[in-house]
């Protein structure tokens, strides 16, 4: 059999050659993401920004700055819910809490926290679990609007009926309209919510080490990165944590096919829960 | 001449079990293709078909996780609530991105990201369901020069998204799912 060299599309080379400019222009790196879900997103955001080809619009968002927020908007903004998957929530607090609560003080990253969902929830839950008031909380993403929204902690009201169903199956021992003022089809989560929060811009691709950890929250963001990028990211997460802290990733994410699976063990293997080893 | 397949991706909704089952348990403990399943299911994180048709049948079955490399004579599901993509290094990968024709997973995307990965070595399949997804997918993967089979509407307990997938993808071969198990046996 004859191996067939298939020539690179047209459009894949000028997908390459935008995020490439968008690189060397503004320093956002998506060039090592996964391609499937980025030359999606990007042919939507091509589509609606009204360009015909790629190279058009990297023509474009080289000359005009203006542009990039709203490219931006189509490459990294994440809607979530609160709570989203219960039983990782109450995995945190059956499973996690107990030991974090042997620490004088905590430092939590929320890495990728997009618009604030999963920030809020760890909030509340440490707020619940008597923790809160021991916690910096650290929420960082390279999108700098979704961090304003994640700031301004404002939700679609007609989505906190999930996050409120959510809160309860997560264990909550509060009910969630403690925490929001509801008007004008929004709701506004309370600010003292926020007295522990530093917001941050901070990219998994090119910023460094960020602290000292005792639980860093990560979940839904790396499967936007291709397997070397993700090694990268887990990385960055191992040497973030203090010996014996914890990882948390999304329910379909594991470290398995990553070289850093040996630095971690499984903490509550169903929930994607892992914990940084001693040594 | 027709080039030697390396991959078949199925995209079936209402009435999906029944369908199904009658495609994946006829194949054979030698069957060497991966077959990678979108099924459109509620999103409430419990995932029952890969472990459903994994005492259904005799390859192996699994739900799907990122970045897992693609093996032969493997049956991949979506899992509830990502989308399930293909990339050019033959690893799948998963996206929380918004639905698609209000379908997390969807067919349309793992059919699309499919023909840009397998290119003319993919056979697509569309089966019974009761909305459009699959059909711009489908057209994705024969523009690719891959090979797209419908389940014949007549046949299907949801005929819509067969039809659509016909509608918009014309050359498709329509076939019953006895029709369409037999034709995976000789591929």
């Amino acid at each position: 059999m004859t191996e067939v060299t298939v020539p690179e599309k047209i459009e894949d080379i000028e997908i390459r050659l935008l995020l490439e400019a968008l690189f060397l222009k503004y320093h956002y790196d998506f060039r090592n993401y996964a391609m499937a879900s980025i030359k999606r997103r990007l042919k939507q955001a091509r589509q609606q920004l009204g360009f015909a080809t790629f190279s058009a619009l990297q023509e474009s968002l080289l000359h005009d700055p203006a542009l990039l927020p709203r490219l931006l908007r189509y490459l990294t903004v994440q809607v979530s819910e609160m709570f989203r998957d219960p039983g990782y929530f109450k995995a945190m607090r059956e499973k996690v809490v107990p030991h974090l609560r042997t620490y004088p003080s905590l430092k939590v990253w929320i890495a990728g926290c997009s618009t604030g969902e999963e920030l809020y929830s760890l909030v509340i839950l440490f707020r619940e679990e008597g923790l809160e008031d021991r916690t910096i909380f650290y929420a960082t993403d390279i999108n700098h609007e979704a961090l304003q929204a994640a700031e301004a902690g404002i939700f679609a009201l007609d989505r906190v009926a999930l996050f409120t169903e959510n809160h309860r199956k997560s264990g909550g021992k509060s009910s969630l309209s403690d925490y929001y003022q509801a008007a004008y089809g929004r709701v506004s989560f309370d600010k003292s919510l926020r007295r522990n929060v530093v917001f941050s811009d901070h990219s998994l691709v090119t910023d460094a080490v960020f602290a000292e950890m005792h639980l860093i929250s990560c979940r839904n963001v790396m499967i936007y990165f291709d397997s070397g990028l993700q090694d990268h990211a887990l990385g960055l997460f191992k040497d973030s944590l203090v010996r014996k802290g914890f990882l948390g990733l999304g329910s379909k994410e594991n470290l398995r096919f990553s070289r850093h699976a040996n630095a971690f063990t499984d903490f509550v293997r169903e929930e994607k829960i892992y914990q940084r080893r001693a040594e | 001449m027709s080039v030697q397949p390396e991959a078949i991706v199925i995209g079936a909704s209402a009435g999906a079990v029944e369908a199904l089952s009658v495609v994946l348990t006829a194949l054979p403990a030698s069957f060497r293709l991966p077959v990678i399943v979108v099924v459109h299911v509620p999103p409430d994180r419990r995932s029952v078909m890969a472990e459903l048709f994994q005492a259904k049948c005799v390859l192996p079955v699994q739900e799907a996780e990122d970045k897992q490399p693609i093996v032969g004579g493997t049956i991949y599901f979506a899992p509830p609530d990502y989308h399930l993509l293909i990339e050019v290094d033959r690893c799948l990968s998963l996206s929380s991105d918004e639905p698609v024709l209000f379908s997390r997973p969807s067919i349309d995307v793992l059919f699309e990201s499919a023909a840009d990965a397998y290119g003319p070595t993919m056979i697509a399949i569309v089966l019974t369901g009761a909305n459009h997804d699959g059909a711009a997918g489908l057209r994705a993967v024969v523009d690719a020069g891959g090979r797209g089979l419908v389940q014949d509407p007549e046949t299907a307990f949801a005929a819509a998204m067969p039809e659509a997938a016909i509608q918009m993808c014309p050359s498709a071969r329509v076939m019953s799912l006895e029709a369409i198990a037999q034709y995976l046996k000789e591929v």
